[in-house]
């Protein structure tokens, strides 16, 4: 039992695979990620971080570059400034120099000479040709200094009288300064007191205490209105030492020589000589007094770029007074175009970055809340998809429930007299209810996969009867329709397989009936092979099919003697890998390791694991699919078009179903189709390979008991034109355990017979039993044929007619006539109709050789629980004793020896060993202690009985394996669960309760099988 | 059970079948044992038809043969016993004045539901499944009306059943067969 667990678990496992890929996808992998979801209401802020950030930078970059262009303007206005103030002052001390000379001219030739070298004439003829020189002065004169003592003496000589600064006669004054000596520029000064005027007297007493050039202050000029100073130097009339004071000096003054600066105009004109002039404004300013600066040039109020203003101190020799000069420029400083330009550049470039960056952060949480979103509905969807899967299957369920007792109501009511309209009514309500009910299971079953819900069992079954069960359900249809239907099993595929018959049935069932709705003509051909074998014969295939191919189709040309293609009924398939081409790699293979093994295949059975794959065909030669319907084939609800259900009725739920099914075996379906061609479909299924040594024995049991093993060891010749039909009725033969002959036509099979005949009498076993004639190649060659079949009958006729080979025919479909005709030709009355089943073929064989045993007329599984448990002593454990009576009735019915236990504990203790039981039926819900508890006791008493008996040794010699006593739960409601809970406290099986013939006989078969009580 | 869709119907071959239909023609002297056979019949319909008897008590009609005669009787009278005895055991439970041991109630409820349908005693079984509802949801006054349900319908069937059972005892001892 530990092997068929582990199988289950193998089982198990690879369905769980699939589920858990289903599973995979709903979920899919989470993904980490920096997520710009949680700081979304960051965003903007951080945008406007940005683009200040951006600007406050750019703004920096303006000013670096603006600071370093207005370094510049600021050195290029210092150094202009400084060039200006230099050439002013230069210009204005060459200019006192100059007149310092002509002080000293004066001195030398008007005092140091006596009589005077110089008068007016010569005086203004002098300063007049040495103008030059002094380009900054619009004049000079020379004053002398006239004591009022010698006031009269002075106006005498020269013969005029001092005038003040108006042009009047001075008044008394102590000394005067009258002009005597003047340039011609300004002779309009000569007689006027020089003392007169307030600054020049200043300058006048100033020039005689310091002995130096002095000037005034700006002020108007008497000739022009320009601003000018008047310079003034002292004449002394004698030598004075570097040391003198200032009384000496003051004593010693004889006269000043004076100029009046035109300051304006020399600057004006002065500037005028450099570059740049229109560039900067230039103040000149008298700073003698430092709170009221004097303006000696330019305007105060001139407008310029006050932004920059630049002082050059001015040095003109007089140390009383102070002058600068004030520069700035005269327009405002232009704009730092390329910093400017830079700048812009730089904060649209900020800016752009920034947008572009916050546009994509926009976006991203966007997305991601479309994602989310998405992600929610999709969850839902899923969600709502799954609850719809869960109501479809509650509402089936629930349909199904009450369509049961509307069914069955009707079957009751069909019991009942009736009328012939009212059982027509009540039949057609039925059928009606019928094919709901088999719309409503399929949507059951399509809503359990959906949900998930769907589990498969595995218990052990025979593949070759599920298989033969449906084709015996489109038998009639087909036989209708008259279209072959065949099936054939590989002998490598083991007899009994572990999975879920009843789900390996629907497929099949599913997919065969799809052909038989859409095939009018030719056949269906369902066969079953071991996955590897398939493969490793195409593999074979394809290697040597080149070199083969030629040969071959001579061959088969002269075997089917017309251009037909190979396939079953003739008819072209739309896979060619079914042809017989390939099919008879199969058949050439099974020969062989028929002839190796009487049990057939073991080289694969031994070379896989526990498990097996076996590929199923269903290959048809009808309407096919139409090329734009083939890729949703196995959608549900989906049918090639809508012309399909009207025609063909249907839901189209079914291929997807057989396609979940398979998926849930761990295979898969596919298919081949060529419109108006045909289909073949194809799955492949996982299933469990039963234990060896069971299968041995229930194999050959079931065999022999379920088909009769009276045909053992007979011999028959099929004759067939077509080699794939002939394998499958020989498969179907060598079922019964009957040795097969093939010829392809009757003159063959005449061939063979004949020397047979000669060699009857010495050689009995070589002569055929029976010659099974397909009626295509029968009627085909009828006319070659009929006479040698009567000679052959009438010749021996009389010798031996019992040894006479009987003929049977073998037909799809047969008429009245050509039944006639066959009969003439001397076949047995009896004809073999297809499709072929081995048990069908079994029971017609019987009717032919007259062997059939009286017993098999009887219910089969009923004789055959008969045979099982006649004889057996069962312990029936109930608490119910109502229950517990009804059980041993059934039991005793089948002729079993019956005891009956009230609770687990009564039941323990009749089981105690050595005890005489066969087998248990126990109740699972009892008082004390349940049958899950007593069967676990039951198992733990029998190790230690069989250790007991190890250790003795005893087994070997009883033959036995050891105690193990059959222990069969009986519940009335039969969950999986249950059944697994069944399994894991150590029962062997489940019978529902009450008791079902059906289900009691599956439950026992697989206990009795080795002790049968045999039928003949 | 898992469902199988698809239950071929049993032997159906490409050979004419030999079996024999049922239907036996009387010969004309037994008319009154054919009567109440139909009388027998038509009862026996009208039960299933109203529900008072399902598939199973066919069943254990069927395998009461001449071993066991009266297997059917003998099943059937050990339900009512069972029937009776439980009914006064629910009882009694259920008029506790204190508190109600619902447990004892289920497993009486589960016992009831397995005699009756091992019996084929539909409506009992399914007042059953009602009755173990309100057990389980305690009420009281659910269990009290399901167990009046549950006495009256065995009386009921009780009487029914005894009618079968005379049927079937006038054709026995007419000398006829019960035909299953």
């Amino acid at each position: 039992m530990g092997a068929s667990a582990q199988l289950q678990q193998q089982l198990s496992h690879i369905h769980n695979q699939h589920l858990l890929k289903v599973y995979e996808k709903q979920i899919g992998p989470k993904r980490a990620f920096f997520s710009v979801q949680a700081y979304r209401h960051w965003l903007s802020k951080a945008f406007v971080a940005w683009v200040l950030g951006t600007c406050c930078i750019a703004l920096w970059i303006y000013n670096y570059m603006d600071e370093d262009s207005k370094l510049r303007r600021k050195e290029l206005l210092e150094s202009m400034c400084d060039q200006r103030a230099r050439m002013l002052q230069d210009q204005f001390i060459v200019s006192v120099n100059h007149v310092h000379a002509l002080a000293i001219l004066v001195s030398s030739f008007h005092y140091f000479k006596n009589p005077s070298a110089i008068d007016q004439a010569t005086f203004a003829e002098y300063t007049a040709r040495t103008a030059f020189e002094r380009p900054l002065l619009s004049g000079v004169a020379y004053a002398e200094r006239v004591p009022n003592s010698e006031r009269e003496e002075f106006e005498r000589k020269h013969g005029w009288t001092i005038k003040t600064m108006q042009r009047e006669a001075s008044p008394i004054r102590d000394e005067y300064a009258p002009v005597i000596l003047s340039q011609e520029t300004v002779s309009y000064i000569q007689s006027i007191d020089m003392m007169s005027g307030e600054e020049d007297r200043d300058n006048i007493l100033r020039a005689r205490s310091t002995g130096t050039a002095v000037i005034t202050g700006p002020f108007r000029l008497l000739g022009s209105h320009h601003l000018g100073v008047v310079l003034t130097f002292p004449v002394y009339k004698s030598k004075l030492p570097p040391s003198s004071t200032e009384q000496q000096r003051i004593e010693a003054t004889a006269g000043y020589l004076g100029g009046a600066f035109d300051v304006e105009s020399l600057v004006e004109n002065l500037l005028g000589q450099l570059a740049g002039n229109q560039a900067i404004l230039v103040n000149v300013y008298d700073v003698t007094n430092s709170s009221d600066p004097l303006i000696m040039y330019g305007h105060e109020d001139q407008a310029g770029d006050m932004s920059l203003v630049l002082e050059s101190k001015l040095d003109f020799r007089d140390p009383f007074r102070r002058h600068k000069m004030v520069c700035r420029y005269h327009d405002d400083a232009p704009w730092n175009s390329s910093a400017i330009v830079t700048t812009i550049l730089f904060s649209m470039t900020g800016i752009l970055v920034g947008y572009i960056l916050y546009g994509a952060g926009n976006h991203i949480v966007r997305i991601e809340d479309e994602r989310n979103e998405m992600e929610e509905l999709k969850s839902r969807a899923e969600a709502a998809d799954v609850a719809k899967s869960q109501f479809l299957a509650t509402v089936s369920h629930e349909i199904r429930t009450p369509m049961n007792g509307v069914l069955g109501m009707l079957a009751l009511l069909l019991d009942t007299d009736l009328s012939s309209t009212q059982r027509d009514y009540a039949q057609t309500a039925q059928a009606c209810g019928k094919a709901l009910i088999t719309l409503i299971n399929e949507v059951l079953d399509r809503a359990k996969i959906e949900a998930g819900k769907l589990d498969l069992e595995t218990v052990p079954f025979d593949l070759r009867s599920v298989v033969d069960d449906v084709l015996s359900l489109f038998s009639e249809k087909s036989r209708n329709k008259g279209i072959e239907l065949a099936v054939f099993v590989s002998d490598n595929v083991p007899e009994l397989v572990v999975g879920d018959p009843g789900r390996f049935r629907q497929v099949i069932t599913n997919l065969v009936g799809n052909s038989v709705k859409f095939t009018e003509r030719g056949h269906i051909f369902l066969r079953v092979h071991l996955e590897e074998h398939a493969k490793a014969v195409t593999d074979s295939k394809a290697n040597i099919s080149s070199t083969l191919n030629e040969e071959e189709s001579d061959e088969s040309m002269l075997l089917s003697g017309s251009q037909q293609s190979t396939t079953l009924s003739g008819s072209e398939a739309a896979d060619e890998w079914d042809s017989w081409d390939t099919f008879k790699y199969f058949v050439a293979e099974e020969g062989f390791t028929m002839n190796g093994s009487s049990n057939g295949g073991t080289s694969y059975e031994e070379a896989t694991g526990n498990v097996i794959t076996l590929r199923v065909c269903v290959e048809d030669t009808g309407i096919g699919i139409p090329l734009t319907a083939q890729d949703r084939v196995f959608m549900p609800f989906m049918q090639a078009d809508s012309s399909t259900s009207r025609t063909y009725g249907g839901t189209g739920i079914g291929l997807s179903i057989s396609k979940c099914l398979v998926e849930l075996m761990g295979g898969q379906i596919k298919f081949v189709s060529r419109p108006h061609v045909g289909s073949t479909f194809t799955f492949t299924a996982v299933l469990g390979r039963c234990e060896k040594n069971a299968v041995n024995k229930t194999e050959k049991k079931r065999n022999a008991e379920d088909l009769p093993s009276s045909f053992k060891g007979l011999k028959v010749v099929i004759v067939d034109a077509k080699p794939v039909r002939a394998a499958v009725t020989r498969y179907h033969l060598k079922r019964l355990g009957i040795v097969v002959e093939v010829a392809s036509s009757v003159k063959v099979a005449a061939n063979t017979l004949a020397p047979g005949v000669d060699l009857l009498k010495c050689r009995k076993s070589s002569q055929p039993d029976i010659v099974l004639v397909e009626k295509d190649t029968w009627f085909s060659g009828e006319e070659r044929c009929s006479p040698v079949w009567p000679v052959d009958r009438e010749q021996n006729g009389h010798i031996s007619t019992q040894k006479l080979p009987k003929m049977i025919l073998i037909a799809t479909n047969i008429s009245k006539s050509e039944v006639e005709r066959a009969k003439e030709a001397g076949f047995e009355d009896t004809v073999i109709m297809k499709p072929l089943r081995a048990s069908m073929v079994a029971a017609c064989l019987q009717q032919v050789l007259g062997t059939g045993r009286k017993k098999s007329q009887g219910k089969g599984s009923s004789s055959y629980l008969q045979s099982l448990l006649c004889g057996k002593k069962i312990l029936v454990v109930d608490d119910n004793r109502v229950n517990r009576r009804v059980a041993a009735g059934a039991l005793k019915k089948f002729g079993a020896n019956v005891e009956c236990a009230d609770s687990g504990k009564a039941a323990l203790e009749l089981l105690q060993i050595p005890h005489g039981f066969d087998a248990c039926f126990m109740d699972i819900q009892m008082p004390e202690m349940d049958g899950f508890e007593a069967t676990r006791r039951i198992r733990q008493m029998e190790k230690q009985a069989n250790e007991q008996l190890e250790a003795e040794g005893s087994i070997a010699e009883e033959g036995k394996d050891g105690w193990h006593l059959p222990v069969l739960a009986m519940t009335a409601d039969v969950i999986h669960a249950t059944y697994d809970e069944c399994v894991k406290s150590g029962m062997d099986g489940y019978v529902s309760k009450p008791f079902e013939e059906q289900n009691l006989y599956q439950a026992v078969a697989k206990f009795f099988q080795d002790k049968p009580i045999s039928g003949s | 059970m898992p469902l199988h869709h698809y239950r071929p119907p049993p032997n159906h071959g490409g050979i004419t079948s030999t079996q024999q239909q049922q239907v036996t023609h009387q010969p004309p002297a037994m008319d009154v044992l054919s009567q109440s056979r139909r009388q027998l019949a038509d009862y026996t319909n009208s039960l299933h038809r109203d529900g008072f008897l399902d598939d199973q008590f066919s069943q254990l009609q069927q395998l009461q043969d001449e071993s066991s005669p009266d297997f059917v009787m003998e099943v059937v009278s050990l339900f009512f016993e069972d029937c009776q005895k439980l009914v006064t055991n629910m009882a009694r439970a259920l008029s506790e004045l204190q508190a109600v041991d619902f447990k004892q109630v289920d497993s009486s409820v589960h016992q009831l539901k397995g005699s009756s349908s091992s019996v084929g005693a539909a409506r009992i079984k399914n007042l059953c499944v009602a009755f173990k509802t309100c057990c389980d949801s305690q009420n009281r006054d659910g269990c009290m009306r399901c167990l009046q349900e549950v006495n009256r319908e065995c009386v009921l069937l009780k009487n029914k059943l005894q009618t079968l059972f005379r049927l079937e005892q006038q054709i026995i001892s007419a000398g006829g067969s019960i035909p299953m």
